[in-house]
C-alpha cells in the first residue's frame, strides 16, 4: 500500500546543553503514511518532528507550534513566504510592495479551504489564534512538496474545524507527519500513531488497533 | 557586591543598590576637588537683564530667524538621512570587531569636534555641516540598527525554507516587524539631530547657534528668546509636521536649502592632511627627542589635565542627572499626575532638554561666574530632563494594579522599584554622552579636554588639536565599555532605545 522510506532514523539521540531529549529513536516513515506523534507536554514531540525535519534531505514543508508569522505582513505575504525561494529577489519585492494578482488568485484558493479569504489583506498581528493557525497551515500548503511537518497546527482551532484541516493536509501532501495531543483526532484523522515518553518512541501502531483509552496511560507516570 | 539583583525582599542589599551607591560616593569625591566656586558679585543682575528679555521677545528680525531655522532643520534632516543610510549599511556588517571598533572612535567624537575638523578641511562648504553630523550618527546608527537586528524575533526567518535568498529574507521575515522600531529610533535621533545642527551654529554654520551666540555676545536677550521660542516650537511641533510622506519632499528640498557659493579647496584638504596634523616636530624634520617632549608635553600640560577635569565633571553631572531623572520623571507619568498635570510636566522637560546643554551652560556662567558648577547643572538639568521624560513613559506601561497608595508611598513601594533597573540602564547609556558633551562646555572655558581642544584649534595647531580629540575618543570609549560591562553584570536592558 505504501511506497518507499521517506524517513529513516536509525538509533538516533538528540541532546540539550546536558540533558538528553530523546534517546534510541528507530523510525521509518514510508511515503504515503499519515502519522500523528502522541505524548505527554515534554515528551519531545517537537524535538522528534525536529530530528526528523533535519533528517530529510530537502526542504520539507514546516508548520512550527509558534507558528513562525511576521506581525506586520498581512495574511496574503505570510502565505507568499511559502514560496518564497521559488521567484528572484526582485519579483519578491516587487510583490511585497504591490501583490501580484496572478499571486493573489493562488493564495485566495488555499485561504478559501481554510475559511479565511475575508482575512487575506489583515495584517496577522490582529488575528485570533485559530486564524494565525490556519494562516501557518496555508503557508505550509501553498509551499507543498513531498513532506509535510507539523507541531500542534490546531491546537487553537474548535473540534470540528480541526479535523476538516487535517483531513485536508492529505490532499496537498503524500506523507504528512503531525505532532498532536488531542488522541482522539489523532486516532481519527491519522493511519498510523507513534506515542512518545519521556523522549523515547513507546508505542508505534496502526490507528486502527488502539482506541482513546488505549492511549491514556501514556499520560501518567 | 552582595546578592543578585532579582532577590525579591532583599532589594535594599542588591547590586543595584550597592553600585548605586558607589557611584554617588564617587561623585562626592569628584566634587571635593571639582572647582565649584560662585565668583560672580551680583549673580541676579545679568539675570535679570536676561530673563526681562523673556517678557519682549522680539520677532523683528523676522527673515534672518527663518533663514536660521531653515538651515538648521535641513542640516539635520540631511545629516540623519545620510547617518541613517550609511548607519543602515553597516549595521549589516557590524559584527565584523574592526566595524565595531571603528564605529566606536568616530561615535566618540562630539559633533563640534567634527565640524571644526570638517571646517579646516571644507571651510563653510555645505559638506562641512553635512558630515559633521553625519559621521558620528552614521556610528551611532549603526551600533543601535545591528542591536535592533539582534534582537528581533527570528522565529519568522526560521520558518522560512532554506533555499530563500537574503535579500527576500530579510524584506519578508525581518525587516516588517522591525519597522516601527527603526522608525522610532530614527526619529528620537532626528530630534537629537536638531539640537545638534542648531548647536553647530556656535562654530559659525548658519543654524540656530549662530543667530543664538550673536544675541549671547551682543548682550540682545529679547533676541535671544525670541530664537529659543521659535526653537521650543520646532521640538514641541515634530509630530505634527514630521510625516512619512513628507520626508521625500524635505530631503529633496534641503540641499538647496544648505547650498551656499563656497568651494572645496583641494589644497586645504591636501594641506590638512600632509601638514596640519602631522606633530610639528616631524614638519619641521627635527629630532626624535623633539617628537618625545612635544608629546610629553602635551600629554603632563594638556592630556592629563583636560582627563581630570573631564572625569570630574562626568562623574558629578552623571550623579546630579540620576538624581534630577528621579525627582523630576513623576511629573509625566500617569502614575502621579492627570492629564493637565502632565502636560504641565511634559513643556517643563520639553523646555529643558530642547535647550542645548550650551546655553544653558552660557546663561549659568554668566550668573555664577567660571567655574565647573555652571557645567555641571547644565549636564545635569538637560539629560536629567531626557531621563525623566523616558522613564515618565516607561512606567506609564506598568499595570497601576490594587495598590491604592498615593504620593510618596506610591513613588517608593509601587513604581521606584519596579523602574529602578530601567532607569540605571538609561543612566548607564547616557553616561558616555554625558562625557561627550563635557566638550562642548570646553568649548566655554571649562577646563575639560574640549577646552583644550578648542584653543589647539584657536592656535591654529591642528596637530595637537587631532591628539586630544584621539585622546577623548579613547576616554570616551573606555566610559561606553565600563558601561556596558556594568549593565551586563547588572542584567540591565534597556526597553526603550535611546543613547
Amino acid at each position: 500500500m505504501h511506497g518507499s522510506p521517506v524517513i529513516s532514523l536509525i538509533e538516533k539521540e538528540a541532546r540539550y546543553e546536558d540533558s538528553v531529549a530523546l534517546s534510541d529513536i528507530n523510525l521509518t516513515v514510508n511515503k504515503g503514511e499519515k502519522l500523528a506523534i502522541v505524548g505527554p507536554s515534554g515528551a519531545g514531540k517537537s524535538t522528534l518532528l525536529r530530528l526528523i525535519h533535519e533528517a530529510y534531505p530537502v526542504a520539507a514543508a514546516f508548520v512550527p507550534q509558534d507558528d513562525g508569522l511576521v506581525e506586520t505582513l498581512s495574511v496574503f505575504h505570510n502565505v507568499y513566504m511559502g514560496r518564497l525561494e521559488k521567484r528572484p529577489a526582485w519579483y519578491n519585492l516587487l510583490n511585497l510592495m504591490r501583490p501580484f494578482s496572478a499571486r493573489v488568485t493562488e493564495v485566495e484558493a488555499i485561504l478559501q479551504q481554510l475559511e479565511m479569504t475575508e482575512k487575506c489583506f489583515e495584517p496577522v498581528g490582529r488575528l485570533s489564534g485559530g486564524q494565525r493557525q490556519r494562516t501557518a497551515v496555508a503557508r505550509s500548503l501553498y509551499q507543498g512538496g513531498d513532506l509535510l511537518l507539523a507541531d500542534e497546527p490546531v491546537s487553537a482551532v474548535d473540534e470540528h474545524q480541526a479535523e476538516r484541516i487535517l483531513r485536508l493536509l492529505p490532499v496537498y501532501f503524500p506523507t504528512i507527519i503531525v505532532a498532536l495531543h488531542d488522541t482522539q483526532l489523532a486516532l481519527d484523522t491519522c493511519e498510523r500513531i507513534v506515542g512518545l515518553n519521556d523522549g523515547r518512541i513507546v508505542l508505534d501502531l496502526p490507528s486502527s488497533e488502539l482506541s482513546v483509552a488505549g492511549l491514556a496511560h501514556l499520560y501518567i507516570d | 557586591m552582595t546578592s543578585s539583583a532579582d532577590t525579591i525582599g532583599k532589594y535594599s542589599h542588591s547590586a543595584r543598590w550597592t553600585v548605586s551607591w558607589w557611584f554617588v560616593a564617587i561623585a562626592l569625591v569628584c566634587l571635593w576637588f571639582a572647582d565649584t566656586e560662585i565668583s560672580t558679585l551680583n549673580p541676579l543682575l545679568e539675570l535679570g537683564r536676561m530673563f526681562k528679555g523673556l517678557l519682549n521677545p522680539s520677532f523683528n528680525s523676522l527673515d534672518e530667524l527663518g533663514f536660521a531655522l531653515l538651515q538648521t532643520i535641513a542640516f539635520a534632516m540631511l545629516g540623519v538621512a545620510f547617518g541613517a543610510v550609511i548607519g543602515f549599511g553597516l549595521a549589516l556588517v557590524f559584527h565584523r570587531r574592526i566595524v565595531r571598533v571603528v564605529c566606536a572612535l568616530l561615535r566618540s567624537v562630539h559633533e563640534i569636534f567634527w565640524a571644526l575638523i570638517f571646517l579646516q578641511i571644507f571651510g563653510l562648504h555645505p559638506i562641512t555641516g553635512l558630515l559633521a553630523l553625519g559621521v558620528p550618527y552614521a556610528a551611532t546608527f549603526a551600533k543601535i540598527y545591528s542591536e535592533i537586528l539582534d534582537e528581533g524575533d527570528p522565529r519568522a526567518l526560521n520558518a522560512l525554507s532554506p533555499g530563500v535568498d537574503s535579500v527576500s529574507a530579510f524584506f519578508y521575515a525581518r525587516l516588517p516587524d522591525l519597522w516601527q522600531h527603526f522608525k522610532t529610533y530614527t526619529s528620537y535621533r532626528l530630534e537629537c539631530g536638531l539640537r545638534a545642527s542648531a548647536v553647530l551654529g556656535f562654530v559659525g554654520l548658519p543654524t540656530l547657534g549662530y543667530s543664538l551666540s550673536t544675541a549671547f555676545m551682543e548682550g540682545l536677550y529679547s533676541q535671544l528668546w525670541a530664537i529659543l521660542i521659535v526653537f521650543y516650537a520646532l521640538i514641541i511641533t515634530m509630530r505634527f509636521w514630521l510625516r512619512s510622506a513628507l520626508i521625500p519632499i524635505y530631503l529633496i528640498v534641503a540641499p538647496f536649502v544648505i547650498s551656499n557659493d563656497s568651494v572645496i579647496s583641494f589644497d586645504n584638504i591636501h594641506r590638512f592632511f600632509t601638514q596640519d596634523i602631522i606633530p610639528s616636530p616631524v614638519q619641521r624634520g627635527e629630532s626624535f627627542g623633539e617628537l618625545f617632549s612635544w608629546f610629553s608635553t602635551l600629554l603632563s600640560e594638556q592630556a592629563l589635565p583636560g582627563i581630570i577635569g573631564t572625569v570630574l565633571l562626568g562623574q558629578v553631572a552623571l550623579v546630579a542627572t540620576g538624581a534630577i531623572a528621579l525627582l523630576a520623571f513623576p511629573l509625566t507619568s500617569k502614575q502621579f499626575f492627570g492629564p493637565v498635570g502632565r502636560g504641565v510636566g511634559n513643556v517643563i522637560l520639553v523646555v529643558l532638554r530642547s535647550t542645548p546643554e550650551y546655553m544653558l551652560a552660557f546663561i549659568l556662567l554668566l550668573v555664577w561666574g567660571p567655574s565647573m558648577l555652571p557645567a555641571i547643572v547644565a549636564l545635569a538639568l538637560h539629560n536629567g530632563a531626557i531621563i525623566a521624560h523616558l522613564m515618565g513613559q516607561y512606567s506609564n506601561q506598568l499595570q497601576r494594579g490594587q495598590d491604592s497608595h498615593s504620593g510618596l508611598n506610591r513613588y517608593g513601594y509601587a513604581v521606584l522599584p519596579r523602574i529602578y533597573g530601567q532607569f540605571l540602564a538609561f543612566l548607564f547609556y547616557r553616561w558616555e554622552v554625558i562625557f561627550r558633551e563635557t566638550a562642548i562646555l570646553g568649548v566655554l572655558g571649562i577646563a575639560t579636554l574640549g577646552f583644550y581642544v578648542d584653543s589647539a584649534i584657536q592656535d591654529i595647531r591642528f596637530d595637537r588639536a587631532v591628539f586630544l580629540i584621539l585622546i577623548t575618543a579613547i576616554l570616551n570609549v573606555l566610559v561606553d565599555s565600563i558601561s556596558s560591562r556594568i549593565r551586563s553584570s547588572l542584567r540591565l536592558s534597556s526597553v526603550v532605545k535611546m543613547r
